[in-house]
């Protein structure tokens, strides 16, 4: 009987599973720690936190990769100067977990957050604290009332920002521009008259754009629409709009979809190296920049990113292969400007998390991340001369004028049945030919009662 | 390679723990007092599929059922998320073309893999003609989603085709198309897909069956007189009806739950949706889990007469046998 036989090899095999098991549940999860090898660090600037005899902070978020290596390496100064060991944690399951850790009553000390709206979200299942009041008073000294509204729900101050992207960069090929004598629009019927200038003039299409996206198809088209809205209705509608006070088929927001249509939907003036109107649709947006470099289009709206999407080796400077300018205002010199960042929360008032807490939202820490390229922030005090490119630097710049009025990614900030649904579908059937009256009733009647 | 590692060790645990668990089902069984003994057998045996089956399917299943009447808030609404699917435009049309896929895909991949089978028995290269038609069935329905999105690829008159489609359309004198975006022949440019991939594995199953037809019959039917026509008609498709039969349900239920060409190729959008995509829509970007969860239950209730008509072919053929 091969049963009995094999009874006694049974015993041992169950103990010994079991204890593997516990094993690896101990031993599972990749944590980050702060680079070690680093010639010691000036501690001049970190004494004012404190030190901490090898108190932990554990730290969640989104960013990952590279992008994560560059995080830790800033606060790495820090880590070793207070004595505090930040335990980091990247993952791209974020969004859906942080609410299912803090609700398991398991959180991490700081998450970092990408949306105003998930935060809103978990401050209302009341677990993270509000900001430090040193975290606040560095907010209130560095940076705009606009970002720090984005940290605050219900009136009280949750998160400080931290790093930033800027939406509605138009990119073009500066040589092109000077041998064809166009010159970069100051308003948006500057920009419409060059659209038709160069229509006109007849070599290339103005504009090529490319909304294709896999499920998330039309997303591109929010930008434009969002940009629009920012600038020819002002923050208050936009604030109305995203929040719906007013609803999404009010006439100012008709008017943004009818003025981005005057460009997107006239076969003229698109799409630069892929075909007709509708081409956009199945035009990937990764692609749809190329014919700026190829001369088949002169323009493209796309956020600061796409600064990674040129093909190696060229030159983003504004005497190099394509530079971009910013999305004007209606009038001349006004400054609005669309974007999206993160926000650092606190779920502990250990001191050492609030210690850390204060670094985030301090200049420090805004320099030691911008110096290693890739990231911007909004940070007053962050020197702009640290950025790696020229692009971060003009954006940056853009970011601190005491003039600038920044808004949130619209579509990031409505509700997931609008902004990351019905509003791309609606932009689709848009671009498809469906009638604007038609597509915004659509989009109105999908918003969550 | 240290993930390679970390993967390693975990097949291993789970090994593991699968030699544990069986080992203590087998021990209590086996210490299992006599007169008991054939009941813990079976019930052992059974425990943990049957346990398997409750935690993985029953109660997930009654949860859906429960979840289709409720709203995004979880309030039981009664029929509203059914009304919605049955009175909402878009809800309509993505309810029609399943209707049309279902029709469509095994039907027409199940007479193009018949005729195929037939007129390459006993062909010449009759493995490498049936390889090239199997092939597509070897590859994923995203990578298929993708090929064709390639095969049906847009530029402007004014530019050069990258389409295979579009390319053929211009050479003899046509204009580009946009073949996606255009309802409702856009669904029929999809299904073209599916059907490309389910032809290989009709033609595969029917050719085994006609070589199983006995040679006494067909050689029988030939000294008759009968053409070749009447042949196909009184010998072949009577002697195969029930791989046909096998055949027409798998495809049918493989296309009631198509989801992967949809989304890759047109996400949806342009009124090419299908159930199955509009369910992962509806509960996971739309935010309605409610909705999602009453277009599950639809396409359960279409696939459930479907399976059992199969699950009853075989039995009957079992009971022939």
């Amino acid at each position: 009987m091969a049963i009995i036989r094999g009874k006694k090899a049974v015993l041992p095999v169950a103990a010994l599973s079991v204890l593997a098991l516990t094993l690896s549940a101990c031993g599972s999860g990749s944590e980050g720690e702060g680079g070690g090898d680093q010639p010691a660090a000036d501690c001049a600037n970190y004494e004012d936190y404190g030190t901490f005899d090898g108190e932990e902070v554990s730290v969640y978020s989104t960013i990952v990769d590279v992008e994560a290596e560059s995080l830790e390496n800033s606060w790495a100064d820090f880590a070793e100067c207070t004595g505090i060991e930040v335990v980091y944690e990247g993952s791209k399951e974020f969004e859906t977990q942080i609410g299912v850790r803090s609700q398991a009553g398991n959180p991490p000390d700081i998450a970092i957050f990408p949306q105003p709206g998930l935060l809103a979200a978990e401050v209302a299942s009341g677990n993270v604290l509000p900001a430090p009041d040193a975290v606040e008073a560095l907010v209130d000294e560095n940076w705009s009332e606009d970002w720090k509204g984005y940290g605050t729900v219900d009136g009280e101050f949750y998160a400080a920002p931290m790093l930033a992207n800027v939406k509605g960069y138009v990119w073009y090929d500066p040589a092109t521009f000077e041998e064809k004598g166009w010159e970069i629009p100051t308003t948006l019927d500057e920009m419409m008259t060059l659209t038709e200038d160069i229509a006109a003039e007849g070599t290339m299409k103005p504009w090529c754009a490319g909304f294709e996206s896999g499920e998330a198809t039309g997303w591109p088209g929010t930008d434009w629409v969002e940009d629009y809205v920012l600038r020819q209705a002002g923050p208050e509608v936009y604030d109305q709009w995203v929040n719906h006070e007013i609803p999404f088929n009010d006439p100012q927001i008709v008017e943004a979809f009818d003025s981005v249509g005057e460009i997107l939907k006239n076969d003229e003036f698109v799409n630069g190296g892929f075909g007709d109107v509708r081409s956009i649709l199945t035009t990937p947006f990764a692609d749809a920049g190329q014919p700026v470099l190829d001369g088949e289009c002169a323009m493209h709206h796309q956020a600061s990113f796409q600064a990674a999407n040129w093909p190696e080796g060229t030159e983003v400077a504004e005497d190099g292969d394509v530079w971009a300018f910013m999305t004007p205002g209606v009038e001349a010199g006004s400054s609005a400007i669309t974007g999206g960042g993160e926000f650092v929360a606190a779920y502990s008032d250990e001191p050492a998390v609030v210690a850390f807490q204060t670094f985030m939202a301090s200049g420090e820490f805004a320099n030691n991340r911008v110096e290693q390229g890739g990231a911007i922030s909004a940070n007053k005090a962050l020197d702009p001369s640290l950025a790696q490119s020229a692009l971060d630097r003009q954006s940056i710049e853009l970011l601190q004028s005491e003039d600038t009025v920044f808004r949130f990614d619209g579509s990031d900030l409505m509700p997931g049945a609008v902004g990351a649904n019905s509003f791309w579908s609606g932009i689709v059937e848009w671009i498809n030919g469906t009638p604007t009256n038609e597509v915004v009733d659509t989009i109105e009647s999908s918003w969550p009662q | 390679m240290e993930d390679l590692g970390e993967k390693f060790l975990q097949v291993v645990i789970a090994m593991a723990i699968f030699a544990a668990v069986i080992g203590i089902i087998m021990l209590l069984v086996d210490r299992a007092p006599k007169s008991f003994r054939d009941k813990a057998t079976i019930i052992g045996f059974l425990a943990p599929a049957a346990i398997l089956l409750i935690v993985g399917m029953v109660w997930p299943a009654l949860q859906t059922t429960f979840l289709a009447f409720t709203d995004r808030d979880g309030n039981l609404t009664g029929l509203d998320n059914f009304i919605w699917m049955f009175t909402e435009p878009t809800a309509l049309v993505t309810l029609r073309n399943t209707v049309l896929w279902v029709i469509l895909v095994p039907t027409i991949s199940t007479v193009i893999g018949l005729v195929y089978a037939v007129f390459i028995d006993k062909a010449h290269g009759e493995r490498v003609l049936k390889a090239l038609v199997f092939m597509p069935m070897a590859i994923s329905m995203v990578g298929a989603g993708i090929i064709w999105n390639f095969m049906y690829a847009y530029r402007g008159v004014e530019q050069e085709q990258i389409g295979l489609v579009n390319q053929i359309l211009v050479w003899f004198g046509g204009e580009p198309r946009q073949f996606l975006l255009e309802a409702p022949g856009n669904t029929f440019f999809l299904i073209a897909v599916m059907v490309w991939i389910q032809v290989g594995f009709a033609m595969v199953i029917l050719s085994a069956a006609i070589k199983g037809i006995p040679a006494d019959i067909v050689e029988a039917s030939r000294l008759d007189g009968a053409t070749a026509w009447q042949q196909f008609r009184s010998i072949t498709i009577p002697s195969i009806r029930g791989a046909l039969v096998v055949v027409i349900t798998t495809i049918t239920i493989i296309t009631l739950k198509v989801f992967d060409i949809v989304r890759t190729m047109t996400a949806g959008n342009y009124d090419t949706s299908v159930i199955a995509n509009e369910m992962y829509t509806q509960a996971f970007r739309a935010n309605e889990p409610g909705r999602g969860a009453a277009l599950a239950l639809i396409l359960f209730l279409m696939v459930l007469p479907v399976v059992i008509y199969n699950a009853r072919v075989l039995k009957k053929q079992k009971e022939i046998r």
